[in-house]
């Protein structure tokens, strides 16, 4: 490839970030779509994949005795820091993953020449996995009320908009057109969300452009068809999810929000959540948090609520909570928009939706609500997290903000979720690794001209294949929880809102909880499915031998199969379960020993490694939770046989507490 | 071992029989390590009053290290300060974290942790013998001597071998709890000996449960407990100051044992981990910010629902329960048809 000045370099030192002593003695690749790391060490030839994509920025530092010194920073919050020893090398290798993490064209991107070993078929049945139409006929969309829409079918109206678009029966071509002029980027309100338990529905767009006094008729009827296509509501509630500042200043720019007093049964209501740049910054300071060396308790707290993370993740949620308490229990429609109606409207119409619909809830649910409130609704997935090399300000960290407000839901509402955190997790891995081609391109549009289902594969296929490793142990199928509303008071429970280290210290295994208690229920649940297995077919047997000694035949009965030794995963806890260095010099540990499997860095396979029923061991799959080891179970149920050693670990860095 | 702070004084007087006494528990060849749970300045300042730390001349095979564990009041306003902002109703939570900061409680956990998991590190690692005291040796110190054999020994984690910790540790050690526990965070007037010194013990029992949510026989429960009968009790196990006072109050005869309540079967149960599977690992736990969490069952136990939490923890019951019950079966089963296989077998034979 052109852009690799070298595509191999030996004797690079990956340094251990927890405790800087610890560096792996290895060879670096630079290949096509990926940064290599294998280590020298003949035991285990321990490999580290990284994505040209999942780069976010590269840092030469300055030059020390052992070599140049590069970090490279990824955006599934991965870093890596390498030692390369000549200059040189070090140069070329960060001119040319510079060039790399930043293609210009779709076709340098990874899902283009991704090849699971799927033939054509299997290609296409991934991407129809997952249906919109199916899912506006699940929602119940009455007739009567509500229609498909073909206006927008060659993206005439607006290109950034999907063509199947549902809109109430009384909009008509003429109004929809209208109020598609009248609408930033023309995306003219459209429905996102039908409840049929009360026929209420949340509408998206974009801001009007309404400037000071501007009026436009059709979007006015446009907003009255919604309020009408809600039987036995007289309102409808318009929420701008801007600051009222912001809203405001827009207007001096010929946007602006709805007034009152020119639409009929509105009520206006402002819920702010800041914009893009804002919240980039946010999440920059909260990274730079992350990334101290062994802060103090005080260092870390006071950090996270500078960077006002959390803060913003509560303001998502309680426009959501707004919303969601609007249609359940006012009956009241609501249109939301922002400003150009891509951003903070798809976070909090999701998480409304998210609120109201115990399908979303669910692992195939969830996808289609992604496919519907982002991906569809041309979330400019190009733009906020890097495809291609693009303006750095129209980078912002959106869905991510989105999948913690689904995490922080699932901390409160352990029960309610079909789907576990590593689902969550992988999700945010592939929006910015550009493996599967769902991510790609700012809109519907642009995909199709793409072509992109028939050149690249569906991360929904492969997720849905893997489902095993995604399923919440604790969820209750009952009605009860699945069929309500999730209620979330929405008064003051800042305290309520925890920070996400599996996602945002999501390499660092010694920071994490070491027993993971899904992975572990799971295995419970995995061996009780195996035992009721065991039950029927000993019932059966049972059955049987009476029958014959009723009848006093001789009957040679099969010999038992020899009990079965389900246990669980036997991995022993040293792996994640060394000392700190408790000195406080440096950061939290652990020492990895060899002989384990890795637990951290993005192992990827490489292709000749793949399996067909593998395709993709995107980052850590099985090793993601970060957690290990069940001590294993024996079948009887009996006193399980301890895991060896003590924490006595191989490789430990000394243990250093010598303090002034 | 514990103790509490040397007398050396301004005159840096010695002790030959203390010495031999702490020699005596050295291993052929290696060293100790003494760990003051003071920061050195106080321990220097500790000789004007009579007190002070060991000397190195006089001790040459320890190795002193200083920590800095807070005590007395300064623990007790840091409790109030965070019982002030977990209970704060105004809408204006803006400043939540920094007021979880400014108490400074999460400080004091991870100070007494990482000093725990020094003491047990010298003790795994180096096999070397550790003398931990503070100034008095009832307070900092017991929480480093309790939490390192949670972290070491694995039956400190079992609920009989946690409640001999206890008994060990805290109440046979003599650490005064009725002057530490007297009124905890809403008390009006400035208790000079009041110190959530026992809390800040559970509550570091607590991160190292929800790090290692299979290794500890008991749950959060049992950790409540305790906490409340501390302050205000039935039972007349956390009577009295230390041993001597609780003799002369004849509380063994006067009073009901808390453990005898607790360890009846129908008690023991709401306090058993379903998770629990044993094990003989030494558990490290992690001192990093991001580890350490609030309490929620304490701090926020009155302020938020826990139905859902409740909901999560009866599933995973069940889900455990459920398991147990069909390997029962199962075992029955297998065992039924042996024997009418057995039987068969027999009958086979002429």
């Amino acid at each position: 490839m052109e852009h690799i000045r070298t595509p191999k370099v030996e004797n690079v030192r990956l340094v251990d970030r927890i405790s800087s002593k610890k560096a792996a003695l290895g060879t670096l690749y630079l290949t096509a779509t990926h940064v290599i790391f294998v280590e020298n060490a003949p035991d285990t030839r321990k490999e580290t994949w990284i994505l040209h994509s999942q780069i976010s920025t590269i840092e030469k530092q300055a030059t020390t005795a052992t070599g140049c010194p590069l970090l490279i920073r990824c955006k599934n919050f991965q870093l890596l820091q390498l030692i390369i020893p000549q200059e040189r090398d070090c140069h070329d290798v960060y001119i040319s993953l510079i060039r790399l993490a930043r293609p210009v064209k779709y076709e340098e991107l990874y899902c283009f020449s991704f090849n699971p070993k799927l033939d054509r078929e299997e290609r296409e049945q991934g991407w129809m996995l997952i249906d919109l139409s199916e899912e506006y006929k699940r929602m119940g969309l009455p007739d009567n009320y509500w229609q498909l829409s073909d206006v927008n079918r060659d993206y005439r109206v607006c290109d950034s908009y999907p063509t199947e678009l549902y809109v109430p029966r009384t909009a008509t071509a003429h109004i929809i057109v209208g109020s598609s002029k009248f609408r930033s980027r023309r995306r003219f309100p459209v429905l996102s969300y039908y409840h049929k338990d009360n026929h209420v529905s949340i509408c998206r767009s974009s801001q009007p452009l309404s400037g000071f006094s501007a009026r436009c008729l059709e979007d006015e009827q446009m907003l009255q068809a919604i309020r009408k296509a809600s039987p036995g509501s007289d309102f409808i509630y318009v929420v701008d999810t801007r600051p009222k500042l912001n809203a405001m200043a827009n207007r001096a720019a010929g946007k602006g929000y709805e007034s009152e007093d020119n639409y009929s049964n509105i009520k206006f209501q402002f819920i702010g959540i800041e914009n893009i740049h804002v919240m980039r910054n946010s999440l920059q300071k909260m990274l730079e948090v992350c990334e101290l060396k062994s802060p103090s308790m005080s260092d870390f707290l006071w950090g996270l609520e500078n960077s006002g993370w959390l803060r913003h993740i509560k303001a998502i949620m309680d426009a959501g909570i707004f919303i969601a308490k609007a249609v359940s229990e006012e009956g009241a429609s609501v249109l939301v928009h922002c400003s150009d109606g891509w951003d903070r409207t798809a976070q909090v119409c999701s998480v409304a939706s998210l609120l109201l619909d115990p399908h979303y809830r669910t692992l195939k649910g969830f996808m289609v609500l992604i496919e519907k409130d982002w991906i569809s609704f041309g979330h400019k997935f190009n733009h906020r997290y890097g495809n291609l090399d693009g303006d750095p300000k129209e980078i912002s960290p959106v869905i991510d903000q989105f999948i913690e407000c689904v995490w922080q839901l699932m901390e409160q509402f352990p029960c309610a979720f079909e789907f576990n955190e590593r689902f969550l997790i992988h999700i945010q891995h592939h929006i910015y690794s550009c493996q599967f081609g769902n991510f790609l391109c700012n809109s519907q549009k642009e995909r199709q001209e793409l072509k992109i289902q028939e050149r690249t594969y569906s991360l929904w296929a492969h997720l849905w294949k893997n489902r095993g490793d995604y399923l919440n142990p604790l969820f209750r199928d009952d009605p009860s929880q699945t069929q309500g509303t999730l209620h979330l008071p929405m008064t003051p429970c800042n305290f309520m809102y925890k920070f996400w280290s599996g996602m945002y210290n999501r390499f660092e295994k010694g920071l994490q909880p070491r027993q993971s208690v899904t992975d572990y229920l799971m295995a419970v649940k995995e061996e009780t499915q195996q035992l009721e297995e065991e039950l029927e077919a000993l019932e059966e047997r049972l059955e049987k031998i009476q029958k014959v000694q009723l009848n006093r035949t001789q009957v040679k009965s099969k010999q038992s199969e020899p009990s079965r030794h389900s246990g669980f995963s036997t991995s022993d806890n040293s792996i994640a379960n060394t000392p700190q260095d408790y000195s406080g010099n440096m950061k939290s540990f652990p020492s990895r020993s060899p002989s384990q499997g890795d637990e951290d860095s993005a192992l990827i396979l490489t292709q000749d490694n793949l399996k067909s029923s593998d395709p993709d061991l995107s980052a850590n799959s099985d090793q993601e939770s970060g957690v290990e080891d069940l001590s294993c179970r024996s079948p009887s149920g009996g006193e399980c046989v301890p895991s060896e050693d003590s924490g006595k670990d191989r490789d430990s860095d000394e243990a250093v507490f010598l303090t002034a | 071992m514990r103790s509490g702070q040397p007398l050396t004084g301004t005159n840096g007087r010695r002790c030959k029989e203390d010495e031999k006494l702490i020699n005596a528990t050295l291993r052929a060849g290696k060293r100790g390590y003494i760990i003051d749970t003071r920061p050195l300045n106080v321990a220097q300042q500790a000789r004007a009053k009579g007190g002070g730390f060991e000397q190195e001349a006089h001790y040459p095979q320890w190795r002193r290290i200083h920590k800095s564990i807070e005590r007395y009041h300064i623990l007790q306003e840091s409790l109030i300060k965070l019982v002030e902002a977990c209970n704060d109703q105004t809408h204006n939570m803006d400043r939540w974290l920094s007021r979880l900061e400014a108490s400074n409680w999460l400080t004091h956990i991870k100070e007494i942790l990482t000093t725990a998991c020094l003491a047990a590190q010298c003790l795994d690692r180096e096999g070397a013998s550790i003398l931990i005291h503070g100034t008095e040796g009832t307070d900092s110190t017991l929480q480093v001597t309790s939490l390192a054999q949670i972290i070491l020994e694995p039956r400190s984690r079992t609920i009989r071998g946690f409640e001999a910790l206890i008994e060990r540790e805290w109440l046979q050690a003599g650490h005064p709890f009725q002057q530490r526990c007297a009124q905890s965070a809403y008390c009006n007037s400035k208790q000079k000996w009041e110190s959530p010194v026992f809390l800040l013990f559970l509550d570091s029992v607590w991160q190292i449960l929800r790090q290692f949510p299979c290794s500890f026989e008991f749950n959060e429960n049992l950790l409540i407990m305790l906490f409340e009968h501390a302050y205000a009790s039935q039972f007349g196990t956390f009577l009295g100051n230390n041993e001597s006072e609780r003799c002369k109050l004849k509380l063994q005869q006067k009073t009901m044992s808390l453990w005898s309540w607790v360890n009846q079967p129908s008690e023991l149960s709401k306090f058993t981990n379903p998770l629990f599977e044993a094990n003989n690992l030494v558990i490290w736990p992690s001192v990093a910010p991001q580890s350490l969490q609030l309490w929620e069952g304490i701090f926020l136990r009155w302020n938020r629902s826990s139905k859902y939490l409740d909901e999560a923890y009866e599933e995973m019951v069940n889900i455990i329960e459920y398991n147990k019950e069909l390997q029962a079966k199962v075992n029955i089963l297998r065992r039924q048809l042996a024997e009418l296989e057995t039987e068969d077998g027999m009958q086979e034979s002429p």
